[in-house]
């Protein structure tokens, strides 16, 4: 039993479990900036009076709503770099790092964009009346007035496109990323198959302990900073 | 107030002739600038540098033609609704389960389903699905992978749904629950009898969102090996180098599907309206993660009527979004601010009261709850009028 144990606790010397989780990380974070700036300019395009704009935006939303995210990744390693040679670095392992995020942040702009939708939900119309009645223009009311107040209302929302985010940070194995967790655990229960639960619970719970804070937090900002009406 | 979405009718008054004007121009420069990008893409498309022209028919005719709809597509597509159909069914048994029973009066019950169900909305499906694949497969089990995908999509979407019908119950206007209390059922049979029957018509829609989700995620199954849709697109463009092609084609399948199931989610909160007393809604309100918070209650508080011009606030009537255990509605209503005073300052008396006909266990507070603070309660409960 207790040998049984010790040989458990050399997985964490023999396999870098922690860096994995560090992976993760660095994709959510990278793929999070994109997802971001993308989400705020599809917000943007989705309330202004240019029906065009406003077409793209929600046909955009639309597309990775209703899209696999693990073709996505697929598609960014098989068919943008394999196919069209696109490539962000020589070295493999970068490369593919980067694919992996391009393809979760695009993918996550949808979300984010949507998360701000609902944020403007969470302002009566009067607002937005009552800037137009003192002339500002659509932009000044726009980042002045309606941006402004649907990020407060949209901390909720947001931080739970995060945490999705950080689970599908996992799909990143479709797009060849190696070192991150769902590939090290993979590779681990191969090598190690008599502690096969361990190894899930090691992996799961690293997860769990990930995400609670980050709900935490958004629950706590929720509450904190959205506007009294 | 019009009746449209105010997300999209927010910034703008309809345009006078200069505005109109002026969104026609801008509409061109920016179907222009669209049309560009997709011009850009293309010619990518058509001579990429080292690569040759995607567009050519050599590449699309096996993507398109007959027998890779027989021999590849179709078969995929068969495995992916199975997968998904199995799932579906599977995530709706477990979401009912789990849901009622982290509603039950029984707290240890409601703690062990908490527990495992915040834990399966936790960890990310793709773990799930890797460990259960090799487990299944280190037992000798059969189409491992297949047991591997539908369970994961099992314990993930049925702990959603689960959550969903929580909140779906725990947004009923309390009077339905009082109401039933009064009749002289017991908790668990107004739970049963009235307020589940009803969450469920409520939360149907975010249920169809939901299975949106489980039709995407059966695509994870291509990466344990599970000759999905993705998975044989994958195949039949390996063999002739034609994958960007191929993953269109199963991306047009997979987007059609979701797309339509959307759709439907989408009509339904109508459908559902006149079937429950709650509020029906089509996104899926407690989402993803331990400890969600929502912002259902910001807009329900944005577009409740205000009288006499918005000067005093009117809080919504209530919202219990995913605390929706009673013991914490009281706490989340002081939070939200639809009630003045926190109901642990209430005296003892009230509270006793209370307690009693919620058929609670009453907990004394502190060491001495009548002393403490006494006339902190009394200040307070002369100073604001009752509402």
């Amino acid at each position: 039993m207790t040998q049984n144990f010790n040989e458990f606790l050399q997985l964490f010397q023999q396999y870098d479990i922690l860096g994995a989780f560090w992976v993760n990380i660095e994709l959510t974070f990278w793929a999070a900036v994109i997802a971001v700036v993308l989400g705020v300019i599809l917000i943007m395009m989705r309330i202004s009076p240019i029906s065009s704009l406003r077409g793209f935006a929600a046909g955009y939303c639309e597309f990775f709503k209703n899209m696999p995210l693990t073709i996505i990744m697929v598609f960014m390693v098989l068919g943008i770099f394999g196919q069209l040679k696109i490539s962000f670095s020589d070295t493999f392992t970068i490369n593919f790092f980067w694919l992996a995020v391009t393809g979760l942040g695009v993918y996550t702009a949808a979300f984010v964009c949507e998360s701000l939708r609902s944020g403007i939900n969470t302002i009566p119309v009067g607002q937005a009346e009552a800037s137009r009645a003192l002339g500002l223009s659509f932009m000044q009311s726009a980042t002045q007035i309606i941006l402004p107040q649907a990020i407060r209302g949209a901390v909720a929302p947001l931080g739970n496109t995060l945490i999705a985010l950080l689970k599908n940070s996992t799909v990143a194995a479709a797009a060849s990323v190696a070192t991150e967790t769902s590939s090290l655990m993979s590779t681990m229960i191969e090598f190690h198959s008599e502690h096969i639960i361990g190894i899930f619970l090691i992996f799961a719970i690293g997860y769990v302990i990930l995400i609670i804070p980050i709900g935490l937090l958004t629950t706590f900002l929720s509450n904190r900073l959205a506007v009294r009406r | 107030m019009k009746n449209k979405d105010m997300s999209t009718q927010l910034l703008f008054d309809e345009p006078g002739p200069k505005g109109k004007r002026i969104i026609r121009v801008m509409n061109v420069i920016a179907a222009i600038l669209i049309a560009a990008v997709a011009i850009v893409v293309l010619v990518r498309l058509y001579n990429p540098p080292q690569g040759e022209n995607q567009l050519s028919w050599q590449l699309w005719k096996p993507a398109l033609d007959l027998e890779a709809w027989t021999d590849f597509y179709l078969p995929g597509l068969g495995l992916t609704l199975g997968a998904a159909l199995a799932g579906i069914v599977g995530s709706l048994i477990f979401g009912l389960v789990f849901g009622i029973l982290r509603l039950l009066p029984n707290p240890y019950i409601r703690f062990i389903a908490a527990i495992i169900v915040e834990f399966c909305r936790a960890v990310p499906v793709l773990i799930m699905m890797v460990f259960f694949w090799r487990w299944f497969a280190g037992m000798g089990i059969q189409h491992s992978s297949y047991y591997a995908v539908v369970l994961a999509l099992i314990l993930y979407n049925g702990s959603v749904i689960a959550e969903l019908v929580r909140s779906g119950v725990g947004n009923l206007p309390k009077g339905q629950r009082e109401a039933s209390l009064a009749l002289g059922l017991t908790r668990t049979e107004s739970l049963m009898q009235v307020e589940v029957p009803q969450a469920i018509f409520a939360m149907m829609p975010a249920t169809v969102t939901q299975l949106v989700v489980a039709l995407k995620d059966t695509a994870l199954g291509s990466i344990i090996l599970y000759t999905d849709l993705l998975q044989e697109s994958r195949r039949l463009g390996s063999m002739y180098f034609n994958i960007l092609q191929t993953l269109a084609v199963s991306a047009v399948i997979y987007f059609v599907i979701c797309w339509i199931a959307s759709r439907i989610a989408e009509a339904m909160p109508a459908w559902m309206a006149n079937r429950t007393s709650g509020p029906v809604e089509e996104e899926v309100v407690p989402p993803i993660a331990v400890m969600d918070a929502t912002n259902r209650n910001q807009i329900k508080a944005a577009k409740t009527p205000r009288p006499f011009g918005g000067a005093e606030p009117v809080y919504p009537d209530h919202f219990h979004g995913s605390h929706a255990h009673h013991e914490n509605w009281t706490h989340h209503h002081y939070i939200e601010q639809q009630e003045l005073e926190h109901p642990h300052d209430y005296p003892q008396e009230i509270r006793n009261e209370i307690m009693k006909t919620m058929h609670l266990r009453v907990k004394p507070r502190g060491n001495n709850p009548q002393s403490g603070s006494g006339d902190k309660k009394s200040e307070k409960g002369s100073g604001e009028p009752q509402k």
